[in-house]
């Protein structure tokens, strides 16, 4: 017990403490300096009346459509790849792997030279297809695709889990297939997909989650506006405004109760809609 | 395909550091230079002069070392706790510590940056390292799932030795635990000096700021000396890439053992 004392401390302290008062909060008028003022379900009806909220909601699952896919999409390829007995496999998996690790900060600056309508390296490769590329993050249409893209940038955690994963899946069972005359397609189909499936769906919750909190990135490479045309303002982003831009602290807590439920009914429907396609081998699970 | 694979992703990384080193007029040149021609370090030289790096290398470089030292002792500490002590409330506290991690920051966020105002904390760095040395989930999760491997029996011995459970925990289950420990610490040093949110609440005046906000802010004032722009965001890669290529080892093991086990 007093060796966990730190966690015991630490959990009311800053989270228990926090959780009761952050729900508080969300019932009140609270403009920060001056003490919070009860104030019921206001802010909770504001919210439903709120254009930017909806819009916000919107482009958050728009990301998380994009890239929680596609990332696993692009994980799962390249850990394909990298399990198979080529030299120099070392070298792939760290360059796949380096991105993840970058700070958010440098990556999104990075980027946005990539993205650059007229000096970046994507629109001058797409020039080259004659392709005249869009506007990337000036362009409000755009400005969504370029993140996801920038996003299957970062797999390279996702990969490493798929890679471990790919090698626990039993050597006799290809070879088995193999006899069977099966193509290698029909042996990532039926056999390796089957065996990841407890992977990819941890993947996909975590991306989920990940992704319903998106920040960092659409900050940094907007300035903290979301521009253009809020096309960018995700939800995790209008509630840093509400809270540290217009001292809507109430308001910015029930967006977060709000973030937090809606997270929790989407991971629930994952859960119950995918349950039967994930296999689990053993019952050590 | 892995190697055309291996290239797009390398790109980014290439037309990184082959900005830092062009020369403004060759920055914007296309079709770009693939080697920089001449080479210049003027970006280097005025980035970091602008920027104040040394001063804002130092703050993160204080907020990571405390951090991480927090981070290790708190969180091995009640590793030890819920994994090798038996008492009442054990498993209900593990789980309740548990069901923590599915709560967005978000939700604490204004409570948290409320607490620490009243306590006269804002624009410190208290907290960014204070709440280090209150444990967290996720990494007691990861250390309390390696400490269980370790047979009780060794427990048992040194308790029939006379060793007090303090001792068991420093001088029996630390040694055994350096893997695991270090991939916390790699993690904690590097979740530190890549914090955004967290340096962006509490830290006002420019003299503390961190690397990451410094960078931010950079990106404000210079949004198209993209030379120096690149410059400053090789120097804030560079020391993760050498942390990583340093403990390769321990890295792909935690991702590893926290991905598939987690």
């Amino acid at each position: 017990m007093l060796f966990t004392s730190p966690v015991i401390v630490g959990l009311l302290l800053f989270t228990g403490y926090p959780i009761l008062a952050s729900l508080y909060y969300s019932f009140c008028n609270f403009p920060g300096l001056r003490p919070p003022v009860w104030i019921g379900m206001g802010n909770y009806l504001q919210l439903i009346k709120d254009p930017l909220v909806t819009k916000s909601l919107l482009n958050t699952a728009a990301y998380a459509a994009g890239s929680v896919p596609a990332g696993i999409a692009v994980a799962f390829v390249l850990a394909l790849l990298l399990n198979q007995p080529v030299r120099g496999i070392a070298v792939f998996r760290t360059i796949f792997y380096l991105p993840s690790i970058v700070p958010a900060v440098a990556s999104s600056v990075l980027w946005l030279w990539v993205f650059n309508p007229q000096y970046g390296l994507l629109n001058g490769v797409l020039g080259l297809f004659g392709i005249n590329g869009p506007g990337w993050m000036a362009d409000p249409v755009w400005a969504k695709p370029a993140l996801i893209i920038m996003s299957t940038w970062g797999v390279g955690g996702t990969m490493i889990i798929f890679l471990a994963g790919l090698q626990d899946v039993p050597r006799e069972m290809y070879e088995a297939a193999e006899i069977d005359g099966a193509s290698d397609l029909q042996q990532t189909a039926h056999i390796t997909l089957p065996f990841m499936s407890p992977h990819i769906f941890f993947a996909f919750i975590m991306g989920l989650i990940g992704a319903s909190q998106y920040f960092t990135q659409a900050y940094i490479m907007t300035g903290g506006a979301g521009s253009p045309a809020n096309s960018t303002l995700f939800f995790a982003m209008y509630l840093f405004q509400n809270a540290f831009h217009f001292f809507k602290m109430g308001y910015a807590c029930a967006m977060a109760w709000l973030l937090f439920l809606l997270t929790l009914i989407a991971t629930i429907v994952v859960f119950k809609s995918t349950a039967r396609y994930v296999y689990y081998r053993g019952d050590n699970q | 395909m892995l190697i055309a694979l291996g290239a797009v992703f390398a790109a980014p990384f290439y037309w990184l550091v082959t900005t830092s080193f062009k020369t403004n007029a060759n920055i914007s040149r296309w079709p770009p230079q693939i080697i920089p021609d001449p080479w210049t370090a003027q970006h280097y030289i005025e980035g970091v002069t602008a920027l104040p790096f040394g001063l804002y290398l130092v703050n993160t470089l204080v907020i990571c070392v405390f951090a991480t030292l927090g981070t290790v002792l708190s969180c091995s500490l009640c590793a030890y706790g819920f994994s090798k002590l038996r008492w009442k409330g054990r498993t209900l506290l593990f789980w309740i510590m548990l069901s923590t991690m599915m709560l967005p920051y978000q939700v604490v966020m204004v409570p948290l940056f409320h607490v620490f105002s009243k306590l006269g904390w804002v624009d410190t760095y208290l907290p960014l390292i204070v709440p280090a040395f209150f444990g967290n989930a996720f990494f007691i999760f990861l250390l309390r799932q390696f400490f269980m491997t370790i047979p009780l029996s060794l427990n048992e011995a040194a308790k029939i030795d006379g060793c007090g459970e303090f001792q068991i925990y420093s001088q029996i289950m630390l040694p055994l635990a350096k893997p695991a420990i270090a991939t916390v610490g790699i993690f904690t040093f590097m979740g530190a000096w890549n914090d955004f949110l967290g340096p962006l609440i509490y830290l006002f005046d420019e003299s503390k700021y961190t690397l990451a906000l410094g960078l931010q802010m950079f990106l404000g004032q210079y949004g198209n000396y993209f030379g120096r722009l690149m410059a400053v965001s090789t120097l804030l890669i560079l020391p993760i890439i050498m942390l990583f290529f340093a403990t390769q080892k321990s890295f792909v093991e935690g991702i590893t053992m926290t991905g598939v086990k987690g």
